[in-house]
């Protein structure tokens, strides 16, 4: 594990920087953050007004956007901004077409990432051009419905919210906008995460520091397309003209379609996921709506948080990690062979059938002791 | 018809001792009913004849069908150098659902079972290999010409450039078993999504004989089965195994599939791409 000697390296250095910028405290003006980042230990109250402001340019999944796996100094207020956007959206190659609705146009909004003791900072935009009322749920959050409540926006209206970031893990963010519009909005396509790290790092379950050199967020979606009396799918001119076929389909409770980031084969082929074999890559998937159960097939979950939070010890080995609807889950795997693997929800029907199906393309050298075929297909002896 | 039969194995026959066994397997097959002689009863209807493009006899390469393995690992099928195919008969398009729909209203085909009911003119998918073989033997006794499906060489003659041949030996180390199968699944999924719905009748355009839609977005059965065949030295062969419960499809690539499969499309475990469609078009024997 070549990945955690890098991460002792790193984090000495880390640590050594610490005792410098303590060293040099009066003078930078450190203290603060120090006390600060004391207060992200204790859980005492913190002023955000101090605080340092930075703002992060979003991503679209499966991409994450740059961010420190360590906290360098004390808490920050960390800007985003989403707009929402009422799209068609085309959600397989047969042309089916869903009135999608989405945080800053992808299935799933883009991933935020933060530390531990953090303010998330959050601008939510309802463009003019949209027709309905939309807020956010941060399941990361504390309080108003997870700014449910102080977010709801008409078309042409902006609103901003700051909540602490108190615990760590990924926790999926939907649209929760009341009533029958809830579920509605979330199979539409309405729902992302965002990661709150702990500020020291990952740690696997020895305490030792985990470094990932990839990080991918796939974003599982179920879809419920009504279909015309000869079974094909119908496309509708607006939301509203959707709306009383589609609740009837998402009554029955079985999608139509079941995809990863946003339509059949979104992560296949061209599109599929990359890694070198050595990489450690943190794969971290969520659904917020329905139950399912990440399998990376010909590999494994070194290190896995089936539950998405950090606070807890990391479960080994796994072979197919759960993650009830209305959650993330987190996972680490070291590559040790190259090849195509599949990752898929391990409901094989929901994979092959609904199109929850991605590939990773790993390149490297060929381990024979952890696999090779002894005698190649021929005829029977 | 018989010495046309024979021409046509013959191609086979250039192959290895084996396949021509086995090619006379397939004629003999062929006089017991695979390809359907028109019953001398019925008043056979011209007009049901599809289009057919008459692809002229002329040299052309071919990498064999099925899988190949030497001193335990996985190679290409030689490419074989054809002299002076013979001239074939073969649809200029598949065979479309209103085409198929005929066969099904005469009792005489299974309904098709495509995934989506597309529209208009488009080719008959969500069909089986069985399928296929009873539209052949429909058509044959309704048009009193003989209708059948193409072995996977005659697809390749009338394919001309349309006809992808994914080697993949360049480039492989075959210490390192993930190169192949990256390597076939790069060139299977290169510029493509997920699966895609059938186009209508003449989407894909013509290939330099005038056939149509080579290589769309609906693969198209063969008579050819399913084989593994161990080379040794020179070229030689250790073992051959055909299993014909598995056909070939062709098409953007070469697909084997079972007989029965109607819809072979979806994602899932294998490194490969499964076809988008199964569909398929004839040829007609020359007299």
């Amino acid at each position: 594990m070549t990945g955690h000697d890098d991460m002792n390296l790193s984090r000495r250095t880390l640590l050594a920087g610490a005792a410098f910028a303590s060293a040099a405290g009066t003078l930078f003006a450190a203290l603060p953050a120090r006390a600060q980042e004391a207060a992200v230990k204790t859980g005492a109250p913190v002023d955000p007004a101090g605080l340092k402001r930075r703002k992060v340019e979003l991503v679209t999944p499966p991409f994450v956007h740059d961010h420190d796996q360590v906290a360098k100094g004390g808490p920050e207020i960390v800007e985003f901004t989403l707009t929402i956007e009422e799209k068609e959206l085309v959600i397989d190659d047969y042309g089916t077409t869903v009135r999608g609705m989405t945080f800053n146009g992808s299935v799933p909004g883009p991933l935020m990432v933060v530390h531990e003791g953090d303010f998330v900072e959050l601008t939510l935009i309802n463009p003019d051009t949209n027709t309905m009322q939309h807020n956010i749920d941060f399941h990361a959050s504390t309080g108003a419905l997870g700014g449910g409540a102080l977010t709801l926006i008409n078309p042409g209206e902006q609103t901003k919210l700051r909540f602490k970031a108190t615990r760590t893990g990924v926790f999926v963010y939907h649209c929760a906008p009341g009533g029958p519009m809830i579920p509605w909005h979330v199979v539409s396509g309405m729902n992302g995460a965002i990661m709150v790290l702990p500020r020291d790092g990952l740690k696997d379950d020895t305490g030792k520091p985990i470094k990932y050199d990839r990080v991918y967020y796939v974003g599982e979606q179920d879809f419920y397309v009504p279909r015309d009396e000869d079974g094909n799918f119908k496309t509708y001119d607006s939301p509203g003209d959707g709306y009383d076929d589609m609740v009837k389909v998402m009554r029955g409770l079985i999608p139509t379609h079941e995809v990863f980031n946003g339509a059949v084969g979104a992560l296949t082929g061209d599109n599929a996921m990359t890694a070198k074999v050595g990489e450690t890559v943190l794969i971290l998937h969520s659904q917020a709506n329905r139950d399912t159960r990440p399998h990376l097939i010909g590999g494994h979950g070194d290190f896995v948080w089936p539950g998405g939070k950090f606070a807890n010890t990391p479960d080994k080995d796994l072979e197919t990690w759960f993650v009830p609807g209305g959650s993330a889950a987190a996972a680490i795997y070291t590559f040790l062979q190259p090849g195509v693997y599949a990752y898929v929800n391990h409901n094989l029907i929901e994979a092959v059938e609904l199109g929850a199906t991605a590939h990773f393309k790993v390149e490297g050298k060929w381990n024979d002791e952890l696999m090779t075929q002894v005698a190649a297909p021929g005829p029977i002896a | 018809m018989k010495a046309i039969t024979l021409a046509r194995s013959s191609t086979g026959g250039l192959v290895l001792p084996g396949l021509l066994l086995s090619g006379l397997a397939a004629i003999i097959l062929g006089q017991l009913g695979v390809v359907h002689l028109p019953a001398r009863t019925e008043v056979a209807d011209i007009t049901l004849a599809p289009v057919v493009v008459t692809v002229p006899a002329h040299d052309f390469t071919f990498r064999r069908s099925g899988d190949f393995q030497l001193n335990g690992h996985p190679v290409d099928g030689p490419l074989l150098a054809i002299n002076d195919h013979p001239a074939l008969d073969i649809m200029k398009f598949e065979v479309g659902n209103a085409d198929y729909a005929r066969c099904v209203a005469a009792g005489a085909c299974k309904a098709a079972q495509p995934r989506r009911r597309p529209k208009g003119d488009v080719p008959v998918t969500g069909v089986s290999f069985h399928d296929a073989t009873a539209y052949a033997a429909w058509l044959s006794t309704a048009t009193g010409q003989a209708w059948r499906l193409p072995s996977m060489d005659e697809w390749a003659f009338a394919a001309g450039s349309r006809e992808v041949d994914h080697a993949l030996d360049a480039g492989s180390d075959a210490a390192n078993p993930s190169q192949r199968w990256l390597l076939s699944y790069e060139s299977e999924t290169a510029g493509v999504g997920g699966p895609a719905a059938p186009s209508p009748l003449g989407t894909f355009g013509l290939n330099e004989f005038g056939v149509a839609d080579l290589g769309g977005t609906v693969w198209e059965w063969t008579s050819t089965c399913a084989s593994r065949t161990t080379l040794g030295p020179q070229a030689s062969t250790v073992s051959h195994i055909d299993s014909c419960r598995i056909h070939y499809l062709e098409g953007r690539h070469r697909a084997p599939i079972n007989d029965f499969m109607r819809d072979a499309s979806g994602g899932g475990c294998g490194g490969g791409r499964p076809p988008d469609n199964l569909g398929f078009r004839l040829v007609r024997e020359r007299r």
